[in-house]
């Protein structure tokens, strides 16, 4: 069928979904509810696509699989899809989120619904579409694209300071962005190609990986986020609605943390052994100081941002420690942060749509009245600490165990940062559940419906078997983190022999 | 015969100018002898002919030079004035309602524009500075009087005369350069120039002259440091009048520029690359600056042209065949994105009157979705956004600044993309984020035709890049 294959399919069926909602008539209920049904359909379609996919999937090949090339731009820039060990489970997880959000946005989205979903559903688009992507173009096109959608669902649907917020994003993310985009095209002149699988092979000069490198952090900093760059996400995650903050902690932040494994360490390797220290000396301070930061926040879900982008600085430590322990770790941080920051933020968006209000002292005594909520909370809560048993702890053991094998002081600062999230999550946990239940407009407040059960109950699940059982997403990762190792030492140890070979000519040349 | 074609030219490259010549004419007698009720026939004969015209553009094929090689026509001069035929017919779907609303609906307006058009056709034809300077005079003094068409309106007819005063100004600067480089290489021809050059040693006469085509050009262009006159003159004509200087008058100068840089002086780049350097930066900088204070759509859209303009002469500044085909690309974005942008603009009427302040897009998502749609397409076009159009043209000038090393000009004019990108996300943020104002009145079929095209083209050209992109390839290939 026009040779497509099924990563086109994962890119079209939202974009269809998308399409059919807009077909729809003025906004009465019956549109509304039909839009919604649409989305959840669509979205619910794309994650069995995605399941089929995997199954075709060989998870002990390090190859890149599933390839479909169309024309594109040029005979060098092509339309190229393909899929390896990391962007299988970061395809897998976008999906899997996805029905989640529509869930979310059910009741508490009742405006322009129909532009809604249709934003979310190309939003999905966008996404998949950067970890499938298998030409720099390509690649930076998604990457991009999906501000668009993002601008809009803050813009629209947002809190107060929502403009304020949505500029803020927007601009920050494309002033990375159009660096990467110079040096991706210093890469093409370079290598006479986009194709990713060339250039994983191609070495780029040494003093040229230095500057390719600079540019391609402007822009992955930004979306990770790194400190000091770090100030758009508390605005964007606070003023967005619940389920853009669940796609932006979710998903979006990972789309920094994939360009680093993707194109920065495989493609730049010397810089990136440069810069390492660099790296580790902004997570740490990323890990110390946004803890601190989210000890002294207000707003529940300001805190749950900076936990992210302390979160986010063990992602940064664990891939540049350049050791299997350290990455493997990264990814899985990656993976389970998607799934326990998404969880905190739809829980937020629980006491949120019947409270209308995210302050932390609006808030206590909440398990009297939501003793489910209260334990499903203190699942996410356990799991964003890192305490073992749950997904946060597999994550940050194995990135920290990278880092003291590199580095052994940067381990020993960045335990900190798991004290300190002990201390502001789980102050978070005692003042909005425990407590005395004073406020009187929280005494008539309702435990979880059958609809946020449903939300809810297989993201705690999955928090609690990824803890006890990590293997299926450590196992997916392996072939690919292992041939990463092998070709970034090859190459680091041909640049030294060359270097050393320099060396003794100058010697030579000197006597 | 072969007497008869020794002293007769070949005519058979100059079969579109001919045919547009001809029309013209006989438009303008229809007109002249049918009187006021002619207009609406007019305009039509004038789309047909441009329609016709367009055709017999695109079928030619060769690089052939006549009229003693004073007018050539390669794939470089056709596409161009594709581009610029496609902006004048675009200008008169637009017109029309306008004018009749307006009641200033007379045959005489079709027949400038096409007047002005074969004036734009040679100069993208142009093989000498002689031929170049007819064409350029021809485009100007019908554009002059298009400015001030609206002749009871005060804004109208002080465009005009700013236009005209200025026009005439930097005319006289560009031919003082021509005489300048006629004077040091003894030939008006551009291949006769470069022989010229590369035999002799460049000396400081050829580098004034250089200097006096360059000012002479960027006043077509808009460009810093010759600006000046664009956001006045923007705002004071009439709206369908103002899309026309944005659209095709730009496709015509910018095929002049090219033409004249990389045809006559390719030898001497280091003379001229410089200039349009920093003609470029400055430019960027000034088109996103310089924007974010205006609250006139019009005004905007001339800041934005100029920007634009910008982002396209990184392209020449590189020199090479890469860059030239960025520039034709870009060229050919920018048309689509301005002319949906104006089409917008005259879209927004409510009982006999335009508005054109941004705070008058207000809500447009809920009243017009359709037509809010379109303009964000062409607002995160014009910011570069990747999938629209408008990243792909920037996409191919700063390749080809990379490639040729202008490392510092590709930077600047990204972070300055970034600027821009405020205000037009702006204009994202009135239409989509803002409360509901009154609905406008129904789009006129003429403004439907060109959003509709022009909106498909920004938000589609991801799918299918190459064809485009092969064409304008085709296009610098002649030029080199």
């Amino acid at each position: 069928m026009l040779g497509l294959g099924i990563l086109s399919g994962l890119l079209i069926v939202p974009l269809c979904g998308a399409a059919f909602i807009l077909t729809l008539g003025e906004e009465t209920e019956a549109v509304k509810r039909n839009a919604r049904w649409a989305a959840l359909i669509t979205t619910i379609v794309t994650f069995l696509l995605s399941l089929a996919a995997w199954s075709r999937y060989d998870i002990a090949s390090p190859s890149f699989q599933l390839v479909e090339t169309h024309g594109w731009l040029a005979e060098t820039i092509k339309f190229k899809l393909g899929v390896d060990g990391f962007s299988m489970p970061l395809i897998l997880l976008t999906t899997f989120l996805m029905p989640f959000c529509i869930g979310a946005s059910w009741r508490s989205i009742d405006t322009r619904v129909k532009e809604y979903f249709v934003a979310f559903l190309v939003l999905e688009t966008t996404m998949i579409g950067v970890f499938c992507a298998l030409d720099l173009v390509l690649f930076y096109l998604f990457f991009e694209a999906g501000l668009i959608p993002m601008f809009l669902i803050i813009g629209i649907w947002g809190g107060k300071r929502r403009i304020y917020a949505s500029f803020k994003f927007f601009l920050y993310t494309l002033l990375g962005s159009v660096l990467m985009l110079l040096a991706i095209m210093a890469m093409y002149w370079q290598a006479g190609t986009t194709d990713i699988p060339t250039l994983l092979t191609h070495r780029f000069p040494v003093h040229m990986q230095t500057w390719l490198w600079l540019a391609f952090f402007a822009s992955f900093a930004v979306k990770m986020p790194m400190w000091p760059v770090h100030t758009w996400l508390p605005d964007a995650h606070v003023e967005a609605p619940t389920a853009g903050s669940v796609i932006l902690a979710g998903i979006l932040l990972k789309m920094g943390g994939y360009g680093f494994i993707r194109i920065s360490l495989p493609m730049l390797p010397d810089a990136s052994a440069y810069f390492a220290n660099f790296v580790f000396a902004l997570s740490v301070i990323a890990i110390i100081f946004t803890s601190l930061t989210a000890m002294m926040q207000t707003d529940i879900k300001k805190l749950i941002a900076y936990s992210s982008v302390a979160h986010m600085g063990f992602v940064t430590l664990g891939l540049f420690t350049l050791n299997e322990q350290g990455i493997q770790g990264a990814l899985f941080l990656m993976i389970s942060h998607g799934i326990v920051s998404g969880a905190l933020f739809l829980c937020v968006g629980v006491v949120y749509d019947r409270m209308h209000t995210r302050e932390i002292a609006a808030y206590g005594g909440l398990v009297k009245r939501m003793p489910l909520y209260a334990a499903a909370m203190m699942v996410f809560t356990m799991a964003n600490v890192g305490l073992p048993g749950t997904s946060g702890f597999v994550g940050e053991f194995l990135s920290m165990m990278g880092a003291f094998k590199a580095n052994p002081m940067v381990a020993f600062f960045s335990v900190f940062g798991i004290i300190l999230s002990a201390g502001y999550a789980l102050w978070l946990y005692a003042r909005v559940i425990y407590g005395k239940l004073e406020k009187p407009n929280l005494q008539g407040i309702l435990d979880l419906d059958l609809r946020e059960k449903i939300i809810i109950a297989p993201l705690v699940a999955l928090t609690i078997w990824y803890g006890v059982h990590p293997s299926p997403v450590l196992d997916a990762f392996a072939p690919s983190t292992e041939a990463l190792m092998t070709s970034m030492k090859t190459s680091l140890s041909n640049t030294q022999a060359a270097e050393r070979a320099a060396a003794g000519k100058a010697e030579i040349a000197a006597r | 015969m072969t007497h008869l074609h020794s002293v007769m030219p070949t005519i058979g490259p100059l079969l579109p100018e001919i045919m547009m010549a001809l029309g013209a004419m006989a438009l303008l007698m229809y007109g002249a002898f049918r009187g006021e009720r002619s207009t609406e026939g007019v305009n039509v004969g004038a789309l047909i002919l441009l329609i016709l015209t367009f055709f017999v553009v695109v079928s030619g094929h060769g690089k052939i030079t006549t009229l003693s090689g004073a007018f050539i026509s390669d794939n470089f001069s056709r596409i161009m004035k594709a581009l610029i035929l496609i902006g004048s017919a675009a200008t008169i779907l637009l017109s029309r309602d306008y004018f009749q609303r307006e009641r200033i609906d007379r045959f005489e307006y079709p027949v400038m524009i096409l007047l002005c058009t074969i004036g734009m056709m040679v100069m993208a034809s142009a093989n000498d500075l002689i031929s170049l300077y007819l064409g350029l005079e021809l485009q100007s003094l019908a554009a002059y009087v298009i400015a001030a068409f609206h002749r009871d309106d005060v804004k109208s007819t002080e465009a005009g005369l700013k236009y005209f005063v200025l026009g005439a100004l930097s005319s006289g600067m560009l031919l003082y350069g021509a005489s300048l480089v006629y004077g040091f290489t003894g030939t008006v021809s551009f291949p006769g120039i470069v022989t010229a050059l590369s035999s002799d040693s460049t000396g400081l006469g050829i580098v004034l002259g250089i200097v006096f085509i360059a000012a002479g050009v960027c006043f077509k262009l808009a460009a810093v440091p010759f600006h000046m006159w664009t956001p006045d003159v923007y705002e004071g004509s009439p709206t369908p009048v103002t899309a026309f200087f944005a659209s095709a008058p730009k496709m015509a100068a910018m095929a002049m520029t090219v033409r004249v840089f990389i045809g006559a002086f390719p030898d001497v780049t280091a003379i001229w690359q410089q200039i349009i350097i920093f003609v470029s930066i400055a430019s960027m900088a000034l088109g996103s600056f310089a924007a974010i204070g205006q609250k006139n759509i019009k005004r905007l859209l001339a800041y934005s042209s100029i920007g634009n303009v910008g982002y396209a002469l990184i392209g020449l500044a590189a020199g090479t065949e890469e860059g030239v085909r960025g520039v034709i690309v870009y060229m050919l974005i920018y048309l689509a994105m301005t002319l949906g942008g104006f089409a917008v603009l005259l879209a927004l009427r409510r009982k006999n009157q335009m508005f054109e302040t941004i705070d008058d897009l207000s809500g447009l998502s809920r009243t017009h979705p359709w037509l809010a749609f379109c303009l964000a397409a062409m607002m995160f076009s014009l910011a570069g956004v990747p999938p629209l159009a408008g990243f792909f043209g920037k996409f191919y000038v700063f390749a080809a600044a990379i490639k040729a090393g202008l490392v510092t000009t590709a930077v600047i004019g990204v972070v300055t993309s970034v600027v821009g990108a405020f205000y037009y996300l702006r204009v994202v943020k009135v239409m989509y984020f803002d409360e509901p104002r009154d609905a406008y009145e129904p789009m006129p079929p003429g403004i439907r035709i060109v959003l509709g095209l022009s909106s498909a083209l920004v938000v589609l050209f991801f799918l299918v890049p190459a064809p485009l992109v092969a064409a304008a390839g085709a296009a610098a290939k002649s030029l080199f």
